[in-house]
């Protein structure tokens, strides 16, 4: 039973230092060895503070793969999909060699082939018989091996006639075609393949998945990481949902994607009462909602529609003076976007002798369409009462921000802002 | 799960862990790839001259002018001794041995950084971009050498002191496999610590500058005082230069002393070289 299993992982797990992995100089190294060895506080170590952080995070480790298992027989075309930083291309590079895990184990049999970039190592000044060989080789195959598919790749990749040309003289699609069928006709047991097939034009895109499926069904065992759930219905026999660094959900493909797109839709809304929170409690933010400008509560907000966020806070003890409150808006990713501070805003609130709400006034929404999060934070005179990670996630809709019916290009994903423009 | 006796590691072809072996070179996947270290060499050597005027002519310049400037610096203005060879072919045979070795050093200093975003993409055993990068500078110091035999038989003809032995010539892959080693061990060592340090990459180009002056390359090993002989028998680059000459033309050369310890200590850089080189390659990917 065991013979049939090509890939098995057992509790793989791969930690990063925060920040820059090390102070890239010997003297910030030696610095901060000589702290630690005194007992001191080490001087280049992150100040920890108001700012994204991740349940991922203990101490300075950011673990990036925790505790992940699973296992793959021969011929199945496993599809892994997860959103943004839960984990896909780190396993991807641990399986390909790439990096090593920092616990854990993988075991994988027969040749394994990773396609983690189209082209990689092309050198332009070459010509694209050159670049064949020299590609083919830095994938692993011999030279004897790239000669007997020399022709068959050309053909693919139809650019017979400039096949002694310098790819520096080719096309974007040329260079694409050609740099994809040279891994195409690579021959191994396990491909490992990232979103590469999201370049190129459709129909040779169409081609690619063809000559994919093709070798899948000739016992080639492919892990394929996509965000495109159409590529992945179509191609993949089982779906692995990654989550935080774990699998979430591993089965049936159509369930794996409706699985994924539910992290969104349950996930949606308050979460004061799950989330993580801390401070000393003098004061707590209760409840938290958007509504519009008449009050009515949104599920789903619009870009570039007047949007009120309103905050609940009860005050637990007498007294309470110098209050200031803030809101941060993040990616689910936990980069931050927006602050909305009553500290930076200059609004002052005095004290809290009962609980209210609060509300700011965003006018003309700037954030674009996508899944988002929100910290709040509350301090009393200075010392954190209710600090509160994850406490919100909601959805925006791209909505006419510009009254002219377009908008900006995927390659510009997050904001939208009025501006007008004028001959100087 | 991990102790579970019906998986048996044989089954397996690569079995992927954290970093533990203390060293480890996988010499068959390493010989799997031997093509590719056959492609980068072509690459580079296609490619470094592309577009260029004089093209691979630079492999010639670059001697014929640094052995002119050593022979109006240090042979007509500080009138060092040259072991009574004629100067111009003195340098040059020093030049030639000297600049495979600093190759194979500088090159290799930074393979990490510069590789980064194909070490960053695809997985090869790394020691294939030192190896082709020793196999490269061989090729420049091959053609070199050919142009040194050149000038020492033009120089032959012209003075009555210099008598080329060519059956030494059959030595000269011994050197330049020699020399070879020094420098990728060097080099392997810089590398590996410039994952960590980038001030390493800084300091590489002119200690290597500085080094070549406490090598016999513009003056003879026969001229150093007893006091600091200590120091060449640490320097590895001090035999294969010397043994150049005597080999060649003649001169006094060193002794197998010398050579020993030269030998050894090439072996110790080499050692730690790989050592440190297989120990980061595998999380190198995480720093650069």
């Amino acid at each position: 039973m065991s013979s049939d299993l090509v890939i098995q992982v057992e509790q793989l797990s791969k930690h990063y230092r925060l920040g820059i992995i090390n102070h890239g100089t010997l003297y910030r190294d030696l610095q901060s060895w000589w702290a630690r060895y005194r007992g001191h506080p080490d001087p280049n170590s992150a100040i920890g503070g108001w700012g994204p952080q991740l349940a991922r995070v203990q101490g300075d480790l950011f673990h990036a793969l925790d505790d992940l298992s699973f296992k793959v027989r021969r011929g199945e075309i496993l599809g892994v999909i997860g959103g943004n930083g839960a984990g896909k291309s780190t396993l991807l590079k641990i399986l390909s060699r790439i990096t090593a895990p920092t616990a854990g184990e993988v075991r994988l049999k027969g040749r394994v082939a990773s396609l983690l970039e189209v082209g990689t190592g092309f050198h332009p000044e070459l010509t694209g018989r050159e670049n064949i060989f020299l590609n083919g080789a830095i994938l692993g195959m011999s030279r004897s091996e790239i000669g007997s598919k020399f022709d068959e790749i050309v053909e693919f990749a139809e650019i017979d006639q400039f096949v002694d040309t310098p790819v520096k003289r080719y096309s974007s699609g040329m260079y694409v075609r050609l740099a994809f069928s040279v891994a195409a006709h690579l021959e191994s047991d396990i491909l490992l393949v990232d979103e590469v097939l999201a370049v190129g034009d459709i129909s040779f895109q169409k081609k690619c998945i063809g000559k994919m499926e093709a070798v899948g069904s000739s016992g080639r065992t492919i892990l394929f990481v996509s965000h495109n759930m159409a590529s992945v219905q179509n191609l993949c026999t089982r779906a692995l949902v990654l989550k935080d660094g774990h699998v979430d959900f591993d089965g049936d493909v159509r369930d794996g994607i409706h699985h994924y797109y539910s992290f969104f839709e349950s996930s949606n809304g308050n979460n004061l009462d799950g989330a993580k929170r801390s401070g000393d409690g003098r004061a707590r933010i209760i409840d938290l909602w958007f509504c519009d400008g008449n009050g009515k509560r949104l599920s789903m907000l619009r870009s570039g529609e007047t949007t009120y966020l309103n905050i609940e806070v009860e005050p637990r003890s007498e007294k309470l003076r110098n209050l200031h409150l803030a809101a941060g808006i993040t990616t689910l990713r936990d980069e931050g976007l927006i602050l909305l501070s009553t500290e930076i805003s200059g609004f002052n609130i005095d004290d809290l002798a009962m609980t209210k709400t609060f509300s700011c006034e965003i006018k003309r929404f700037p954030i674009r369409i996508g899944h988002y999060s929100m910290n709040l934070f509350l301090s009393v005179n200075g010392i954190v009462a209710d600090y509160v990670i994850d406490a919100f996630r909601f959805q925006v809709e791209d909505a006419d921000f510009y009254g002219t019916g377009r908008l900006p290009n995927e390659g510009y994903p997050h904001f939208l802002c009025d501006y007008t423009w004028k001959y100087g | 799960m991990f102790n579970d006796p019906d998986i048996n590691d044989d089954e397996w072809d690569i079995i992927l862990r954290p970093r533990s072996k203390w060293f480890s070179i996988n010499l068959k996947t390493l010989w799997l790839y031997r093509d590719l270290i056959w492609m980068f060499f072509q690459r580079d050597f296609v490619t470094l001259y592309k577009q260029t005027i004089l093209g691979p002519l630079w492999y010639l310049i670059q001697p014929v002018l640094t052995a002119l400037t050593y022979f109006v610096v240090f042979g007509k203005i500080a009138n060092l001794s040259t072991d009574g060879l004629p100067p111009f072919v003195f340098y040059m045979s020093g030049i030639v041995m000297w600049s495979y070795f600093a190759a194979c050093l500088t090159n290799n200093a930074e393979v990490f950084s510069k590789n980064a975003q194909l070490f960053g993409k695809v997985y090869f055993p790394r020691l294939v971009v030192p190896l082709s990068v020793a196999l490269s500078g061989m090729v420049a110091f091959g053609i070199q050498f050919v142009l040194l035999l050149a000038v020492s038989s033009v120089s032959a003809i012209g003075s009555s002191d210099l008598h080329v032995n060519w059956a030494a010539i059959l030595w000269v892959p011994v050197l330049a496999l020699y020399t070879a080693g020094a420098g990728v061990g060097v080099g392997l060592i810089v590398s590996a610590l410039t994952v960590r340090f980038r001030d390493l990459a800084f300091a590489v180009g002119f200690v290597t500058q500085l080094w070549m002056f406490a090598t016999p390359v513009v003056y003879p090993f026969s001229k150093i005082p007893q006091s600091y002989q200590i120091l060449f028998h640490l320097n590895p680059m001090t035999a294969p230069i010397e043994s150049l000459r005597a080999l060649l033309y003649g001169t006094p050369g060193v002794d197998t002393s010398l050579w020993f310890s030269n030998l050894a200590i090439t072996s110790v850089f080499l050692l730690v070289g790989l050592i440190l080189f297989t120990r980061s390659e595998s999380n190198a990917m995480d720093t650069v």
